[in-house]
C-alpha cells in the first residue's frame, strides 16, 4: 500500500513526488491508522477481561485467543482449507454463472421477462432457510456448502453487472456504428469495459457473500470447516476456540476481498474512483 | 433520381436530396427536418449553422448513416446511404474517448472497429496527434487531458483511417472560448493539409464564417436550409481573419437571415 500523499497524475518522475515527514505519511496512511485502531480495540478488551470479573469461556480475553490460534494452528488450519476451498469454488461458481446471465438479461429482452421475476422470487427466499434442502439434494459432503456460497454470491454479480452493463452512453453505441463495428465488437471493445468497474463492485460483494454461504452451510450440515469448529466448540463451551474460528474466517475474509480488489486494480485502473483509494 | 444540385462535369461528394425526417411517438410526430436538398463537393468544408433544436444534429446523423431518412436520398461519392459509410469519420459534441485508453489507443480503436490492422495506422495516428500538439502525450489517458485536448484526440480518431467525408457535429460547443478559437485555426489548418471534404454543424455564425468555404443557414424546426453563402476567403485563414469587414460581412448576412426567420 502506497505511503506517499496520493497524486491525482502518476507522476512523470520520480523527484517530482513530494515526500512527507515520516509522522506526517503516518498520520494519512490508512494502513496504519488502521492496525492503531484495531491493537487499541485489542488493548481496551484485555484491560476490561482482566479488570473486571469476565468468565473465560463467556469472553476470552485476546491473549487467550491468540495463544490458542498459535497452539491449535494446525487444527485450524485442516478446517480453515475446507472452507476456504467451499468459498473459492462458490464464488467461482457465481462469476461463471452471473456475468453471462447478467449479459443475456441486458441484451435479450425475451430473458429478462422471463428470468427476472425468478431471480428476484429466489433472492427474496431467506437461503438459510433452505439450506437443510441443500443437503437433501447435494448429501452431506461439501457439495451443499458450495451452492450455499453460489447461490448467495451470484446475486450481486448478476445485479450489478446488469446495472454497468446498462449504464452505457448512447452516443458511445453510436460512435462504435459510425465506425462500422458489430455488435459483437461493440460489446468486447465498448460495453464490457464501461461494465467493469460495476462487476468489480459485484464480485467484491460476492465474495464476501461466498464466505457467509459456506458457513452458513456448514453451521446446518458440518462435519469440517470453521463454520463447524465455531458450532462444535460453542456447543461444548470452547469459546477460545469459537473465538480463534471467528478470527480465521475473518481473516479469510479479508484476504480474499483485498485479492478481488487488486484484480480491480490491474483491470480498472483507469477509472477515477482508482484514484484515491488509499 | 434528381441530379439537379451537381453542377454537370463536377462529381458531388455528398449528394442530398428530398430528404424529410419526421420522429413519431405516442405524443405525436415531430418534424425535424422539411424537405432538404444540399449537395457538397469534394474537399469543400460546409458549415451548416442553425438555431438549436432547428434538426442540424439531425440531419448529420441521417448523413453519417446512425438514423434513416423518412423520405429522400443520400448519397456520398455516388453511392447510397445505407448505415454508415466506409469513407467517413465522425466527430460528436462529446469527445466520448474511452478513459481506459491511452490516447494513441484511443486513436486507434477507429481501426481496430473496422477490422483493420492497429500497428499499421500507428505511424498515421501519431502523425495526427503530431499535428493537434500532443506528440507527448500518446501514452495518457484520457482523464490527464483538458477538455480541448480530449476535443483534438477525438478528430485524430475520425482521421486516422483517412476518410474522404469528415463529419463534425458542434464538435467545440462545450470548449472555453480561447480552446474554441485554437482548435477553429488548427481544424482550418488540418483540413488544408488533409484535403477532406467536411461538414461541420454548429449554432455559432462566426464559427460558420471563419472555417466554411460555404454556409448553409438554417431555419427553426422543421429545419431546411433557406441560405446557401459561399465564403470568398482563401485557406488557411488566421483567426485575424474575423476582424476584417469582408468576415464582418459575411456575418451580417447570416445574421440578417436569422433576423428574417424570427430567430434573433
Amino acid at each position: 500500500m502506497s505511503d506517499v500523499a496520493p497524486t491525482p497524475l502518476p507522476a512523470p518522475s520520480s523527484d517530482e513526488v513530494v515526500r512527507l515527514p515520516l509522522s506526517r505519511r503516518l498520520a494519512s496512511s490508512s494502513l496504519f491508522l488502521g492496525l492503531v485502531s484495531l491493537v487499541g480495540a485489542a488493548l481496551l478488551w484485555q484491560l476490561a477481561v482482566t479488570i473486571f470479573p469476565i468468565k473465560s469461556y463467556l469472553l476470552p480475553s485476546p491473549v487467550e485467543i491468540a495463544s490458542t490460534m498459535f497452539s491449535q494452528f494446525p487444527f485450524q488450519a485442516q478446517h480453515a482449507v475446507v472452507t476456504l476451498r467451499e468459498v473459492l469454488v462458490g464464488f467461482a461458481i457465481a462469476a461463471l454463472i452471473g456475468i453471462p446471465t447478467a449479459v443475456a438479461i441486458t441484451f435479450l429482452p425475451i430473458v429478462e421477462k422471463l428470468f427476472y421475476p425468478i431471480l428476484v422470487a429466489t433472492q427474496a427466499v431467506p437461503k438459510v432457510a433452505v439450506a437443510p434442502l441443500f443437503l437433501v439434494w447435494f448429501g452431506f459432503g461439501e457439495a451443499p456448502k458450495v451452492a450455499m456460497a453460489a447461490v448467495i454470491a451470484v446475486f450481486p454479480v448478476i445485479i450489478d453487472t446488469a446495472v454497468g452493463l446498462r449504464a452505457i452512453d448512447p452516443d458511445m453505441v453510436r460512435l462504435a456504428r459510425s465506425m462500422r463495428a458489430g455488435p459483437l465488437k461493440t460489446f468486447w471493445k465498448v460495453r464490457l469495459p464501461v461494465a467493469l468497474p460495476n462487476i468489480f463492485a459485484g464480485l467484491k460483494m460476492a465474495m464476501t457473500f461466498s464466505v457467509i454461504g459456506a458457513v452458513v452451510g456448514e453451521f446446518v450440515a458440518g462435519t469440517s470447516g470453521l463454520g463447524y469448529l465455531i458450532q462444535a466448540a460453542t456447543g461444548t463451551l470452547q469459546t477460545t476456540i469459537a473465538f480463534a474460528s471467528v478470527v480465521l474466517l475473518s481473516l479469510m475474509g479479508i484476504v480474499l476481498f483485498l485479492i478481488v480488489e487488486a484484480f480491480e486494480r490491474i483491470f480498472v485502473s483507469w477509472h477515477p474512483s482508482m484514484d484515491r483509494l488509499y | 433520381m434528381m441530379d439537379s444540385h451537381v453542377p454537370v462535369g463536377a462529381r458531388a461528394a455528398v449528394e442530398i436530396s428530398g430528404l424529410q425526417k419526421t420522429f413519431r411517438s405516442v405524443r405525436g410526430s415531430i418534424q425535424a427536418l422539411a424537405e432538404t436538398n444540399l449537395t457538397v463537393r469534394p474537399g469543400e468544408f460546409l458549415s451548416i449553422v442553425g438555431p438549436s433544436g432547428c434538426g442540424k444534429s439531425t440531419l448529420l446523423s441521417l448523413i453519417a448513416g446512425l438514423d434513416r431518412p423518412s423520405a429522400g436520398t443520400i448519397r456520398i461519392d455516388g453511392q447510397e446511404v445505407n448505415g454508415p459509410h466506409e469513407s467517413l469519420g465522425v466527430v460528436f459534441q462529446r469527445d466520448l474517448l474511452f478513459d481506459w485508453r491511452t490516447v494513441l489507443d484511443n486513436v486507434l480503436i477507429q481501426v481496430e472497429m473496422r477490422g483493420l490492422v492497429p500497428k499499421a495506422y500507428a505511424p498515421t495516428a501519431r502523425k495526427l496527434l503530431e499535428m493537434v500538439g500532443l506528440q507527448d502525450f500518446h501514452g495518457r489517458y484520457p482523464r490527464e487531458l483538458s477538455g480541448g485536448m480530449r476535443q483534438r484526440v477525438s478528430i485524430c480518431r475520425a482521421l486516422v483511417h483517412n476518410p474522404t467525408l469528415l463529419l463534425m457535429d458542434e464538435p467545440f460547443g462545450a470548449l472555453d472560448a480561447i480552446s474554441r478559437d485554437r482548435l477553429n485555426a488548427d481544424l482550418d489548418r488540418i483540413c488544408g493539409e488533409t484535403k477532406k471534404t467536411v461538414i461541420f454543424i454548429t449554432h455559432s455564425i462566426a464559427e460558420a464564417v471563419f472555417l466554411g468555404d460555404r454556409v448553409a443557414v438554417m431555419s427553426p424546426r422543421p429545419g431546411r436550409v433557406v441560405a446557401d453563402i459561399a465564403i470568398e476567403a482563401p485557406h488557411p485563414r488566421n483567426l485575424s481573419f474575423r476582424e476584417t469587414s469582408e468576415f464582418a460581412g459575411y456575418a451580417r448576412q447570416v445574421r440578417r437571415i436569422f433576423e428574417a426567420e424570427g430567430v434573433l
